[in-house]
């Protein structure tokens, strides 16, 4: 078995929501290793995007640990964790946030500019082909178009891990392919460890795994044994 | 250039319209700041340059006839540096130009009039032959007023005789930088001039050999000046002084110390509101672009961007409006301090007066704005900064609103909804509506502020001229004189009412305090010459007792009812107490007034005048000026109508200028308020606006919602406004305040009128431009954007 990128521990997380707490996450235990494809599964609140922000340390848990390659993540300061989001975490968004004010490229420039080792941003866009774009605004590009420039600006700092909240969520079937087949190919050629959200579980059969949650508890981890190629999938 | 950097200049570049307004509103606090301290600077410093070459004396006092053995007896005074006695008469001088007889201030020159005390600065001409009779110099602004040339001829009656003086030279004098004579408001160059002459000429023409009447002291460095007075008071008193004083009490130097002043305080007072206003817009814009930048805010730190980045990225915006702002503020104000120079170097005579500019100033300036952007965007800044990742990528919860209490009291019904809309609007951001508000208010009391000073001077002018002193000529003798003189004044051509007056100089003293004054000895049957109360009404002299004028009352701490000691400083100088019998508005000088009997009895004198207030027929005019002209018993004629020509001409010229500035002043506070809340008001909700118009608003209901709240907070900061107006206007009469004169608490509801009007027509405006955009709004582009 490869090397163990994240180790999770009895993770919960609680909100406090007006006069009621929310338990998002309820001992989540988890391990996630290198070059692996994780797919989450679940409904919506059953604590996926908790999950995915907290192992890309925009939240801490309320109790519990998760450890990154040695790093407790847990017990990391502020700033620790922001250098750790620059240098090792890849972010895809479902609604892209791409800034409007920036061309595709100048998006990317955002991460080249204080990554220590960054792919060019050109080299980035020709991974999610849209090289020919570069020159564009947001606002001139299709949905599957913004969503591929935002996978160019998640991975030109060459990320270890690659993490996607509900990458296709705001997309339609043939786009959503567009921008999976962008995310296989970053798994494959680079062999970064990456989880994707989704609630299309049809997805989970291009991944190595599929952890199912639901009410803020893993219910079901399952290995792919023969994964597809996106192109094969039937939505 | 960083991304993050392009991307900024790309969102100034999106919002240039509010950018500029905030631009317009910070350049505008520091061209005042640029123009208040470089000309600050400049009169300051060209002044005390000006005293110090110059010589200009500390303390001065006037005596009837002293023996000059006495100037080394104040010489030996602990502190005193130098003493220049002098000879010095105010005399009728008849001036080819004039029609009237102007005053003249004989000042008696030293034999090397480039030693001693008060030097003057020859511009013209040369220097008189001490040995020839007749050659003076003359002041500048009497000599320009008046068209002389050199070897112009004036007459004078010197000591009752009349006698030709020919202009030899003309000068400056560090006494006159404003050449104001006692007890008036403004200078008037025409009818009062200073005549320079040597003293031996002098001498033989005032029968002052031997003597002086007048003496100048300068100080060493640290000197205690009161304990300096009081020594001279003590050595001067049997010769007839009135009490010495120092530059605070001199006239001119006082003028040009309470322009500084004012200098100052409008350097402070307006720089700090615009900033203020500033800081304020500054925290609305950034306010609102944080909040639609929340996801954006989210994903840089995702990215991992630091919390510094984040902050000094949004803060950076703020800072570049800001250092625009002040670049052009600080080359308006550059201009302004340039162009009031020369106002001041026409008003105020200096032998030289250079505008430079002192780039401390500009250091400063700029100081301020990014200091004032810093402490407007500070809080959003902070916000941004500390914004949790993982809960900024969740959008923004629905902002809450609640029934206001209008309708909790069941007038539902009553209300539309688009007013329901607009209250709740207000009800939820209540400190921001207020702010905003407010922020519209300083527009308002900046207009009130700018009505004050033409309605405090037209009150002035309608108070002191038309209801108090109504007579058309006061004239005053050289000697007292006999109550008979009132036929002979009563014979003069045109004469149809004399009132005649007895004046006495006296020392009041009221505990601790003391004061020296003169007391007016008036008539019963008065319609000349009226005292008045607050509300201008005439009041009555008692038939014992004195009455004293406001700010003498208050210098004295004394009340009506309470006793007052006296010490006459002439005559027999007889001592005594005397009942405050009432107080008298004016708002110049520091007079008692008394009946006039009650005054010669005091004075154990039998019925004397010192001169008389007359009213004139206009048609005789002439006849009366040339027959005062040659009238030896005169000593001085003052024409009222003359004052308050000289006095409106001064005072419209500068006001003119002055409100056309304020009110571009506040059309920039005004605008930049409105517009920018407007604006931000307009992204905030152009998804709710949008919503109304899919489901069937019209546009009208639909810019009711958004304009109508910024229609109820331009009213709300009117009547503000005008609070914050009047309190300026107060502090401003309070702050120049002095013995010399005071400004009424008098702004006319025109002036509130045209405030309330002008912030409207500003805030109109701003409401039209942000409604184009309204009109254009992409509805489906709207409500297909994520917030």
């Amino acid at each position: 078995m490869s090397e163990n990128v994240f180790q999770v521990r009895s993770v919960t997380k609680v909100y406090p929501m007006g006069e009621v707490k929310v338990h998002a996450l309820r001992g989540v235990d988890l391990d996630l290793y290198a070059g692996e494809f994780t797919v989450l599964l679940g409904p919506s609140g059953s604590g996926k995007s908790t999950l995915l922000n907290i192992l890309g340390g925009l939240d801490s848990p309320t109790d519990g640990s998760v450890v990154y390659r040695e790093i407790d993540l847990t017990r990391a300061s502020q700033r620790q964790l922001t250098m750790y989001r620059r240098e090792a975490v890849g972010f895809v968004f479902q609604f892209y946030n791409l800034i409007p004010s920036l061309t595709a490229l100048e998006n990317v420039n955002l991460v080249t500019d204080v990554a220590t080792s960054p792919m060019s941003a050109e080299e980035a866009l020709e991974m999610v082909d849209l090289a020919d774009r570069r020159n564009h605004f947001p606002s001139q590009l299709s949905g599957g178009q913004q969503q591929r420039v935002a996978i160019a600006r998640a991975i030109a700092k060459r990320p270890d891990v690659l993490l996607c909240d509900e990458p296709t969520g705001a997309l339609d079937a043939s786009t959503g392919v567009t921008v999976l087949e962008a995310i296989q190919r970053i798994n494959v050629e680079l062999g970064t460890t990456t989880a994707v959200i989704t609630h299309n579980a049809t997805i989970g059969e291009m991944s190595d795994r599929i952890v199912t949650m639901r009410d803020g508890m893993i219910a079901e981890d399952q290995r792919i044994v023969s994964k597809k190629p996106v192109a094969q999938l039937s939505w | 250039m960083r991304t993050l950097t392009r991307k900024l200049f790309r969102e100034l570049w999106e919002t240039r319209a509010q950018s500029l307004a905030i631009c317009l509103v910070i350049g505008s606090g520091v061209a005042v700041l640029v123009m208040s301290l470089n000309t600050l600077g400049l009169l300051r410093e060209t002044r005390d340059a000006y005293y110090d070459r110059y010589r200009f004396a500390h303390v001065f006092a006037s005596v009837t006839r002293a023996p000059q053995p006495v100037e080394s007896q104040l010489l030996s005074i602990d502190d005193v540096a130098a003493v220049e006695t002098r000879i010095v008469s105010e005399v009728t001088l008849d001036v080819e130009s004039l029609e009237e007889p102007a005053v003249g201030r004989l000042i008696s020159l030293p034999t090397d009039p480039k030693s001693g005390l008060n030097q003057i600065h020859l511009r013209r001409g040369r220097f008189p032959e001490p040995d020839r009779a007749g050659e003076v110099i003359a002041s500048e602004p009497f000599f320009e007023s008046n068209q002389l040339r050199l070897g112009d001829r004036v007459d004078a009656v010197l000591n009752g005789r009349s006698q030709p003086l020919v202009v030899v030279g003309v000068a400056l004098s560090p006494e006159y930088v404003i050449q104001v004579r006692a007890g008036e408001l403004l200078p008037n160059d025409r009818r009062f001039g200073v005549l320079w002459m040597p003293r031996r000429q002098m001498e033989a023409a005032f029968d002052m050999e031997g003597a002086f009447n007048d003496v100048s002291v300068r100080l060493l460095r640290g000197a205690n000046e009161a304990e300096v007075i009081d020594r001279m008071d003590l050595i001067l008193q049997r010769y007839g002084a009135v009490g010495a004083y120092g530059r605070d009490q001199h006239i001119s130097a006082r003028f040009v110390a309470d322009e500084l002043k004012q200098l100052r305080a409008t350097g402070m007072v307006a720089p700090t509101i615009f900033m203020a206003v500033a800081a304020f817009l500054l925290n609305v814009v950034l306010a609102r672009r944080i909040s639609t930048h929340r996801t954006i805010i989210a994903a840089l730190k995702a990215f991992g961007y630091t919390n510094t980045e984040i902050a000094w990225h949004y803060m950076q915006s703020s800072l570049i409006v800001a250092g625009i702002g002040a670049v052009g503020g600080v080359i308006a104000g550059q201009r302004m301090a340039d162009g009031l120079s020369s106002v001041y170097a026409e008003f105020y005579r200096f032998p030289t007066m250079v505008y430079q500019p002192d780039w401390r100033v500009n250091v400063i300036a700029m100081a301020v704005s990014l200091l004032a952007a810093v402490i407007g965007s500070w809080r959003e800044v902070q916000s941004a900064a500390k914004l949790p990742p993982a809960e900024a990528m969740q959008p923004a919860a629905p902002a809450v609103y609640r029934r206001t209490w209008l309708e909790r009291l069941g007038m539902m019904r009553w209300i539309p909804v688009t007013t329901r809309m607009i209250l709740r609007g207000l009800r939820r951001r209540p400190i921001s509506a207020a702010l905003s508000s407010l922020g519209i208010a300083f527009s308002v009391s900046v207009m009130v502020l700018s009505g004050f000073g033409s309605d405090a001077m037209e009150h002035l002018i309608q108070f002191q001229f038309t209801t108090a002193q109504r007579q058309d000529v006061q004239v005053t003798f050289n000697n007292v004189a006999t109550p008979a003189v009132r036929h002979d004044l009563r014979h003069l051509p045109g004469v149809h009412a004399v009132e005649p007056f007895r004046a006495v100089a006296v020392n009041l003293v009221s505990e601790h305090r003391q004061y020296r004054t003169n007391i007016l000895g008036l008539g019963q049957e008065r319609d000349l010459f009226r005292l008045l109360n607050t509300e201008s009404k005439p009041i009555r002299l008692p038939p014992s007792g004195i009455v004293l004028n406001d700010k003498l009352a208050k210098i004295l701490n004394v009340a009506p009812g309470e006793e007052l000691e006296f010490e006459v400083l002439e005559g027999e100088r007889p001592v005594g107490r005397i009942l405050v019998s009432g107080l008298a508005t004016e708002y110049a000088g520091t007079s008692a007034y008394m009946d006039r009997a009650a005054l010669n009895q005091l004075m154990r004198e039998t019925d004397t005048v010192s001169g008389a207030y007359l009213a004139v027929d206009s048609l005789h005019q002439p006849a009366l000026y040339q027959q005062l002209k040659r009238t030896p018993e005169v000593a001085s004629v003052q024409i009222q109508a003359s004052a308050i020509e000289t006095f409106r001409e001064t005072i419209v010229k500068n006001q003119l200028t002055m409100q056309s500035f304020t009110l571009f002043f506040a059309c920039v506070i005004a605008i930049g308020v409105v517009y920018n809340t407007a604006r931000v008001a307009l992204d905030e909700r152009s998804r709710e606006l949008a919503t109304l118009r899919v489901i069937g608003f019209t546009r009208l209901e639909v810019s009711t919602i958004l304009l109508g709240e910024l229609a109820i907070l331009t009213a709300a900061a009117i009547p503000v406004g005008w609070a914050i107006g009047y309190g300026f206007c107060a502090a401003m009469v309070v702050g120049f305040e002095s013995e010399l004169y005071r400004i009424p608490l008098m702004i006319r509801p025109e002036s509130y009128a045209r405030a309330a009007l002008v912030t409207t027509v500003a805030a109109t405006i701003s409401g039209i431009l942000v409604r184009r955009r309204l009109d254009h709004l992409d509805l489906v582009d709207v409500l297909k954007s994520r917030e």
